[in-house]
């Protein structure tokens, strides 16, 4: 286990330079693929990966790339979607400050298969000091004529440009986002028609995650096939996880998918164990929109078989005794954490995030927080219990985006797995 | 053509229809309650999540049923969809919960509402409404605003639904109204606090669903279903000066536009005909309009609503005369 493809360079001095990144084998892909490769084909290599997309969702990007209406006489786009904003979750803020030119690489390949001449990055509003960091990185790639002009003396032009948001947390999803680079509310669309029609200004779109979109970048230079041998099943390739709450070494780490979670938490190349010898309690696998884990569903499925780290394997037993991969964002809680206090602490920040557009989000995260205030605070009703797993199945899948998916599954699963410790804060 | 089913009814459609256009031409029954889809408004829809409805089968091509329901009013048809709306239990309880949940901070004024008799919440909670309540978080509140001279916003009662918003954006050429703030603190306002001053806006009164918006020159004259609603109209230069004029005996207490047996107005008056022109002399008096018994409008039907009986909202709002 441990093959680094998106952070093998990560430690190199000085590989956020041009210069550096080159000697290191960097910009060898586009080199590839402009030579020897037609856009076909670098589309075709990206579905021979397998690679999903690693913003949450987990959809094959090839075969979104393949919805892209390309019979539209309109200009296409794509936009990398830097919004990261979801707690727990720090990859893309990671990718982008350490090896800003690796997501350059892949937007590059990205926008060659796609037939883009412009792409955006939306940056998280918080993130502004890695502005900088992208915009020199372009700047560099266009001088030595990766960016900008007919690249590397072939008919390709492409332009890249970092938009800032205002850090808002709904912007993350693809049709806001799309709004909010418009200059317009962030909102999300209502869909059909989905982004790949009707996207930036009502043109063609692919929005595609930082990590997903820095991974076509190994994937061109190893091939598809390659790619695809790694990882397990379905979840093919490495994912980046983002470790943080009571365990030793919390960070950023590559994983090749299929490691089991008991090895994940436990072994020393990654989070080394529990914080101060204490016992495991929760974990979140994929950021806090995802169902909470009792320790030992997070170690072994209900089937008594180790979890992995894989889209398929934490999914297993569906939201009874499974949960998700989601954005990679690993929160680990030990026999210490109070569940009705975080769970209090996540739903106060979707109902903070959610954008007030349609009634059952806008109401329903408001309500679920004033409730768990209540219980955390000891003024908890035996009855609110199921009033709060009937406020978040109400929100559930009734929402335009998956926002108020988003709210509720954390207090569902988190009523599921731990109605005790509810209990014992109503006095 | 597609072919659509509703509710086992069958029916044909021109491509481009959404499902709720197409139960509208069944009419009766099949027709799922809407507070923010208006035909006559570019955008609206999709927000209130009232009229969702649940896809049996998607298209004749792939009869796969679609996984979550969907807001009727902004899914197209396909061809040999199969669409589930007041036989499902599903959709009525999807229903029920986002019923609570617009209720969730609306203040329940009704005694003290002008709206109140022809609010569309109202309706939608008789239909689908809980008969207590399990809050007791206080509601939100915000301070009464005057739009101008002529509109009352009272935000407390607000469902966020767009139709103002989008009513505004097109009557006036410039930005003037819109959404402040997100979630459940966000409001309606004019940026910022200007008065709307345009012929048309008037019919932001009009296309709220609820007594957000009201008609300052007829606060607390009258409970509507005090007065007979009269189909009037007068030679108008600015708009069609088809209006519908309230009458209690001879005396016009307010004017609104006509509204079809959806809710929604048939066209647009200007602020002349609605808020000037209140004299019997100023208008040619057609005729009562029509208004079904089960509407709250025909006043003292209340006894009959029990827990469990459905009055469907469309069927409690005023349909023109033959």
């Amino acid at each position: 286990m441990g093959r680094a493809v998106l952070l093998d360079k990560v430690n190199v001095p000085g590989i956020r330079d041009f210069g550096v990144y080159r000697e290191h084998g960097g910009y060898r892909s586009v080199d590839k693929a402009l030579g020897e490769m037609t856009p076909a084909q670098v589309q075709q290599e990206v579905i021979k990966s397998g690679l999903r997309g690693r913003g949450g969702a987990g959809f094959p990007t090839g075969l979104k790339w393949s919805f892209l209406d390309r019979k539209s006489d309109k200009p296409r786009y794509l936009v990398c979607n830097a919004d990261e904003s979801e707690p727990g979750t720090f990859k893309d803020r990671y990718l982008m400050e350490h090896l800003p030119h690796l997501l350059i690489e892949g937007l590059i390949l990205s926008s060659y298969a796609l037939g883009v001449k412009t792409c955006y990055i939306y940056i998280r509003g918080e993130f502004k000091y890695l502005v900088g960091i992208l915009e020199t990185a372009i700047s560099q790639a266009k001088k030595n004529n990766y960016v900008g002009e007919r690249i590397l003396g072939t008919g390709f032009s492409l332009e890249i440009y970092v938009h800032p948001g205002a850090g808002a947390y709904i912007c993350g999803e693809e049709t806001a986002l799309l709004e909010s680079l418009e200059g317009k509310r962030g909102n999300p669309r209502i869909k059909p028609p989905f982004p790949a029609y009707k996207g930036l200004y009502d043109c063609p779109t692919v929005v595609n995650n930082v990590e997903t979109l820095a991974t076509i970048t190994p994937i061109i230079g190893m091939g598809g096939e390659a790619y695809a041998a790694l990882g397990i099943g379905k979840s093919t390739g490495t994912k980046l996880m983002s470790a943080c709450g009571n365990i030793n070494k919390p960070g950023v780490y590559e994983i090749e998918m299929g490691l089991p979670v008991e090895d994940f938490i436990y072994s020393d190349e990654y989070c080394g164990g529990i914080k101060n010898g204490r016992m495991l309690k929760a974990v979140i696998p994929g950021g806090s929109s995802v169902p909470i884990l009792p320790a030992d569903l997070a170690l072994n499925t209900a089937r008594s078989e180790a979890r992995l780290l894989s889209y398929e394997s934490l999914s297993e037993g569906g939201f009874e005794s499974g949960s998700m991969l989601g954005s990679g964002g690993f929160i680990v809680y030990d026999e210490d954490a109070c569940i009705v206090r975080n769970t209090w602490n996540l739903t106060r920040f979707y109902r903070h995030e959610s954008c007030g557009q349609c009634s059952p989000c806008r109401e329903g995260t408001g309500w679920m927080e004033k409730i768990l205030y209540r219980l955390e605070h000891g003024q908890g009703r035996r009855s609110d219990i199921d009033l709060l797993v009937r406020v978040a199945k109400n929100i559930e899948g009734n929402t335009i985006c998956p926002l108020g998916d988003a709210a509720a599954w954390p207090v569902a699963s988190a009523i599921r797995h731990f109605r005790g410790e509810f209990l014992e804060h109503i006095k | 053509m597609l072919r659509i089913t509703i509710d086992n009814i069958l029916i044909e459609v021109e491509e481009g229809t959404t499902i709720l256009q197409a139960a509208r031409m069944i009419g009766g029954g099949v027709v799922p309650p809407a507070m923010c889809y208006y035909s006559k408004l570019k955008g609206s829809g999709g927000k209130c999540r009232t009229c969702l409805v649940k896809v049996a089968q998607g298209s004749a091509k792939d009869p796969r049923p679609m996984p979550k329901l969907v807001a009727s009013c902004s899914t197209p048809v396909q061809d040999g969809m199969v669409v589930e709306n007041k036989i499902s239990v599903e959709v009525q309880q999807a229903r029920e919960g986002i019923v609570e949940l617009l209720l969730l901070n609306h203040p329940l004024d009704c005694p003290v509402c002008d709206q109140a008799g022809e609010c569309d919440l109202q309706d939608l909670a008789f239909g689908f409404g809980m008969e207590e309540t399990e809050t007791i978080e206080p509601r939100r509140e915000y301070p009464v605003v005057d739009i101008g001279p002529l509109i009352k916003l009272h935000m407390n009662r607000c469902i966020h639904c767009y139709r103002c918003v989008l009513t505004a954006e097109q009557i006036t050429k410039k930005r003037a109204h819109g959404m402040l703030y997100r979630g459940d603190t966000m409001e309606i306002s004019t940026f910022i606090q200007t008065a709307i001053e345009n012929d048309f806006s008037g019919n932001m009164i009009d296309v709220c669903p609820v007594g957000a918006l009201t008609d300052r020159t007829f606060r607390f004259k009258s409970r509507v279903w005090f007065l007979n609603p009269m189909n009037a109209h007068r030679e108008c230069s600015s708009c069609g000066g088809k209006v519908t004029a309230w009458m209690f005996g001879s005396e016009i207490y307010r004017v609104t536009g006509r509204k079809d047996r959806f809710g929604e107005l048939e066209e647009f008056i200007c602020n002349e005909c609605r808020f000037e022109k209140k004299d019997i002399s100023d208008w040619v008096i057609e005729g009562p309009r029509k208004i079904k018994r089960q509407s709250v409008i025909s006043g003292n039907q209340y006894e009959h609503l029990k827990k469990g009986s459905i009055i469907h909202p469309i069927e409690g709002t005023t349909e023109p005369q033959e």
